[in-house]
């Protein structure tokens, strides 16, 4: 030991009151902390919005193209048209297909790397899951053109294989079909799954690793088999992450406005309306009262969500 | 009658590690019995063994004398008590104790009613809405308890159910499920470490040590008349004497398991009866544990710890005491180990 130097009578080092005022003033280091988040959060991202909210109460002048600053109702008005409610309508059943399956397809991988996945096969889990996040999304969604394309692989694969009948079959049905994969919503759909997985597996995962195995024996215990283990434990516990994941996959999927540009037919979701409003056209209004959508659906949502017990766990 | 419980040389292997190793064992109908041990010793995974979660790499298991070789745990009228509860966190504390039945099918009146009963049997009346995040240890582990008795089985396995209580509600739930066991007639197998818990609850005691039944019998048998060492040093506290010491004082050339509590303290001059043995020693050290003072003697080579009521001993650490104790309470055991 060395000498006692945290008596009262040695001085204190230089810059150590700082510290000391910190200790015994814990809630300074919070606010202290808390207060570039909080201007961020609050002025710049809260701020926008508000704006963008604001936005949607102003209405566009047909004659000049200019925007007219005084509150109206005519831009939800226009909004509802029936033009406007087929993009809104094609979108969320898209992110709704999406979401489902992406919920369909994670579930499995989540389970076994909540319940099974040790040490190395870990490790290559979150690999596998995170490594096409680390690639730019533009390349992967051309990639994805590519393998969708009437020359790509999947169309000579399905050659090789005899096995076009059953392309030109999906693509042969309606609304969903198209000229080719890579100009139908099939296409789309394959894309917006592809891209947004990870996002639906990961939280399903961190959900079902909290859930003990020692509930599960108890249910099993209990004398429920299996199957109705799965059903009356293991769903509801992982609900809270399947919630999450659909959150991401949903409200990326209403948002997105790249894959539906690159890959699918020439149909418009709500990203690419946004897009082509505020940009050509200059109705930042209408653009504004669209990306309102969104938020909307997203909110009754959670509503819904939380209303049938899904954060109940938590 | 066929027993409750048969183990027939089972045993379980974890890669090398023999968990449990060619136990056998017989648990009669409604007994009370306890599997006592220290941790690693095997209780846990026979335990285990009954409800299904193990399955034996030897020998059989019978339950009412049916071999459960193969059968899963949701098909075994058995019910298990978990050590941490593990109670559903997305249900009701309602919707916990009716989870067997609703499995069963029962409707949800015949449910309710009968989980309304079972709480009410484990003193938890109206606590049926509420969530298990919300009540104190004690109440999760009588939930645990009635979420497992409401589908009347014919054994209830509890896992070390009162570890994580502390002292006051422990005791106080032992003697509560003591009383429910009595009343229920159902066989109640439970698992432990603490010996004490073994004793004031249980019919009969079986003592685990690497994976084998070292000893069984009742409390006072295993108390009384350890077979071996282990059992003598693990069921209270004893003092092991060796054999040509015990042959020298009273007993027999065998090591010999002396317990502490039938040891009297005297001064060195004091006169010893026929039937009783004796020795001399010096004392090295005093424990003062509030109802009993615990003294170390150190005899020659042999140490020796005597309990005696608090208050009736003025001894101090140096003097020369005689230790005298009837021959009577000298065990003889079958082994050393």
């Amino acid at each position: 030991m060395s000498a006692p130097a945290a008596t009262l009578d040695v001085p204190p080092p230089p810059g150590r009151p700082l510290a000391d005022i910190f200790f015994s003033r814990p809630e300074l280091l919070t606010l202290l902390l808390l207060l570039p988040p909080l201007l961020w959060i609050g002025v710049v991202y809260v701020g926008s919005l508000f704006a963008l909210l604001l936005q949607s109460f102003y209405s566009l002048d047909d004659f000049s193209g200019l925007v007219v600053h005084e509150f109206t109702l005519a831009t939800y008005t226009e909004l509802l048209e029936e033009a406007n409610v087929q993009i809104i309508l094609r979108t969320v059943t898209m992110a709704a297909m999406v979401t489902l399956a992406c919920s369909i397809i994670a579930f499995p991988i989540a389970y076994y790397a909540a319940r099974y996945a040790k040490g190395w096969t870990k490790a290559l889990f979150y690999l596998a899951v995170m490594m096409p996040l680390w690639s730019s999304y533009l390349v992967k969604v051309y990639a994805w053109k590519l393998i969708l394309a009437k020359e790509g692989i999947i169309t000579w694969f399905a050659g090789v294989t005899h096995l076009s009948w059953v392309v030109d079959g999906l693509l042969a049905m309606p609304v969903i079909g198209g000229p080719s994969l890579s100009f139908s919503y099939i296409g789309t759909f394959l894309v917006f799954v592809y891209i947004w997985l990870p996002f639906m597996i990961l939280p399903i995962q961190a959900a079902l690793e909290r859930v003990p195995a020692n509930l599960i024996e108890a249910a099993t215990d209990l004398g429920a088999d299996p199957r109705q283990t799965f059903r009356t434990v293991i769903f509801p516990l992982a609900l809270p992450g399947i919630i999450a994941g659909s959150i991401f996959t949903f409200s990326l999927t209403l948002g997105d406005y790249i894959v539906p540009q690159i890959v699918g037919n020439s149909r418009l979701m709500i990203g690419q309306a946004v897009y082509t409003l505020q940009g050509t056209a200059g109705d930042i209004p209408l653009a504004a009262a669209f990306t309102v959508v969104p938020m909307v659906i997203m909110a009754g949502y959670l509503w819904m969500a939380k209303r049938m017990g899904a954060f109940d766990v938590l | 009658m066929s027993s409750a419980v048969r183990f027939e040389n089972v045993s379980r292997h974890f890669g090398s590690v023999r968990a449990v190793d060619g136990v056998t064992l017989d648990i009669a109908p409604g007994e009370f019995f306890a599997m006592l041990g220290p941790s690693g010793s095997g209780k846990t995974t026979c335990l285990r063994l009954i409800a299904g979660f193990e399955q034996p790499d030897e020998g059989d298991i019978l339950i009412f004398g049916d071999s459960v070789a193969g059968v899963p745990p949701y098909r075994r009228a058995v019910n298990t008590v978990f050590q941490d509860y593990a109670l559903f966190p997305h249900m009701t504390v309602g919707g916990n104790v009716a989870y067997g039945l609703m499995i069963k099918g029962v409707g949800l009146a015949e449910r309710e009613t009968k989980a309304r009963e079972a709480l009410a049997m484990v003193k938890l009346s109206g606590y049926e809405d509420r969530r298990p995040s919300q009540l104190s240890g004690g109440q999760r582990q009588r939930v645990a308890l009635a979420r497992a008795l409401v589908n009347n089985p014919k054994v209830l396995l509890l896992d070390e159910p009162l570890g994580a209580l502390d002292l006051k509600l422990r005791e106080q739930m032992q003697e509560e499920l003591k009383a429910l066991q009595q009343d229920l007639g159902i066989t109640f197998v439970f698992v432990t470490h603490d010996q004490g818990e073994a004793l004031s609850m249980a019919n009969r005691v079986a003592i685990f040590n690497d994976g084998r039944i070292i000893q069984a019998g009742t409390p006072l048998e295993v108390y009384e008349r350890p077979n071996s060492r282990f059992v003598a040093d693990f069921v209270g506290s004893s003092n092991v004497l060796p054999p040509d010491f015990a042959a020298r004082h009273g007993g027999v050339a065998r090591w010999t398991s002396l317990r502490p509590e039938r040891i009297k303290v005297s001064d060195a001059t004091a006169s010893v009866a026929d039937d009783h043995g004796s020795t001399e020693g010096v004392v090295h050290a005093i424990n003062y544990q509030g109802s009993v003072t615990r003294i170390g003697i150190e005899a020659g080579a042999v140490r020796i710890s005597a309990a005696v009521p608090a208050g009736s001993s003025s001894t101090k650490i140096g003097d020369k005491v005689r230790l005298i104790w009837p021959k009577s309470a000298m065990t003889a055991m079958e082994s050393e180990a």
